[in-house]
This record gives structure tokens, sequence and C-alpha cells, in this order.
């Protein structure tokens, strides 16, 4: 039984797969640091709305939890990089 | 139709909306050439696009707890992505030095940082308007 709504469900899934792969290919070939951390920004983002479509596709809603707290960790992963980034070219 | 077909077909026009929107926001990250420009494509359409996903997904469950998480994301994420992508951006800028698009007409931190870019090598878009 494949509804409308099930096969939506596999393209927005498809969809984000390809952004992420798209996002990767600027990871390895960014050509400075700052480069690779945008494109690390926008595959936590892809990834925090993929966890929030594997509770619909999976039903087991619990995963939410696992979408807010990834979304947490990169802000405060991006302030340690730029911190790091800024007090290293003072020294 | 019936109250939860309504509800899924919303949840789906958003989910749908917000994949367009990543998609959108990785082709401008691949593509566009230079540091401030491929965060200009990834912090608005990104956010933008799991926004509106993460709203999806809490209007497809409707339930208290998850709904109310769904919504709290969507709303962290409005508020820390354009901090993230300012603090890439400055930190790109004015200590790792990075090099504008050659085509780049206006820079107005040229002229109103000075201070802090000293030692930024002129370059294309440092303050002299563009010829031709």
């Amino acid at each position: 039984m494949e509804s409308f709504f099930d096969i939506s469900v596999l393209i927005v899934i498809a969809v984000l797969l390809l952004s992420l792969l798209l996002a990767f290919v600027r990871v390895v070939t960014g050509p400075t640091l700052p480069d690779r951390v945008a494109a690390l920004e926008l595959v936590n983002v892809i990834v925090v709305a993929f966890i929030a479509m594997y509770t619909v596709w999976s039903g087991q809603v619990a995963f939410i939890d696992a979408s807010v707290s990834l979304a947490l960790i990169a802000f405060v992963s991006t302030l340690a990089f730029a911190r790091f980034v800024m007090r290293g070219s003072e020294s | 139709m019936t109250a939860t077909d309504a509800r899924d077909l919303v949840a789906i026009l958003l989910m749908l909306a917000g994949a367009a929107f990543i998609l959108v926001a990785a082709l401008g990250l691949l593509r566009m050439p230079d540091l401030p420009m491929r965060l200009h494509a990834t912090s608005k359409a990104g956010t933008l696009g799991a926004g509106l996903i993460l709203a999806g997904v809490a209007v497809f469950h409707w339930e208290l707890g998850v709904t109310t998480r769904g919504l709290v994301t969507v709303l962290f994420l409005i508020l820390t992505g354009p901090v993230a992508a300012h603090l890439i951006a400055r930190s790109g800028y004015f200590a790792l030095r990075v090099k504008l698009w050659e085509g780049t007409g206006v820079n107005e931190l040229a002229q109103n940082h000075a201070r802090q870019a000293k030692g930024r090598e002129a370059g294309p878009g440092d303050g002299s308007p563009r010829v031709t």
C-alpha cells in the first residue's frame, strides 16, 4: 500500500540525501577553512531535518529529541570554531 | 476528506517546500564563487528549509510534546542560524583573510573597519568603485 503520502515522504528524504551529498562535496573541495565550516553547518541543518523526517517515516516520535539536541550542539561547535580562529590570529 | 487527511496534506506540502529550499541551499553552497555568497545561500535558505520541514513534522504528529519540541527547534534554528553565519563570515574575513570574488563591486567593511582589516592586501572590492 503505497499512498501519495508515503511516496512524498520518500521524495523528501531522497532530496535531503542529495543535498547532503552536495554539501559533502563542498566539505571535501572547499578551498579554505571557513568554507568547510559553512558546509558542515549546512550538513548539521540537513541532518536535523533528516532526523525529523525519520520520525515521520518510522513512527517513533522519540527521535525528535535527537533533532533538538543536534541543533543545540551545532551552534556551540560553530561558536567554538569562531573563537578558535579569532584567538589564533591575534597571537 | 477528514481532518487527519487535511492535516497530512498540509504537513506534506510543508515538507516538500522545505526539501526544495534545502536543495537550493546545497546547490548555492556548491556553485557560489566565494565565502560570503556561500554563506548567503546556506544560512537563509537552509534555515528556512529545515524550519519548514520541522513545522511539517510538528503538524504531522500533532501531539502536545512532539509538536512543542518541533516548534522549539524551529525557533532555535531561526535564532542561531544568522549568528553562526555572521561568526563564520567575520572570522573568515578578518582572521583568515579569505579572498573575495574578483567581481565584487562594493565592500563597505573595507572602509568602516579599516583598523581591524589592517594588513589585508588591497584587492578587488576593497572600497574603490568598480571600473567597467
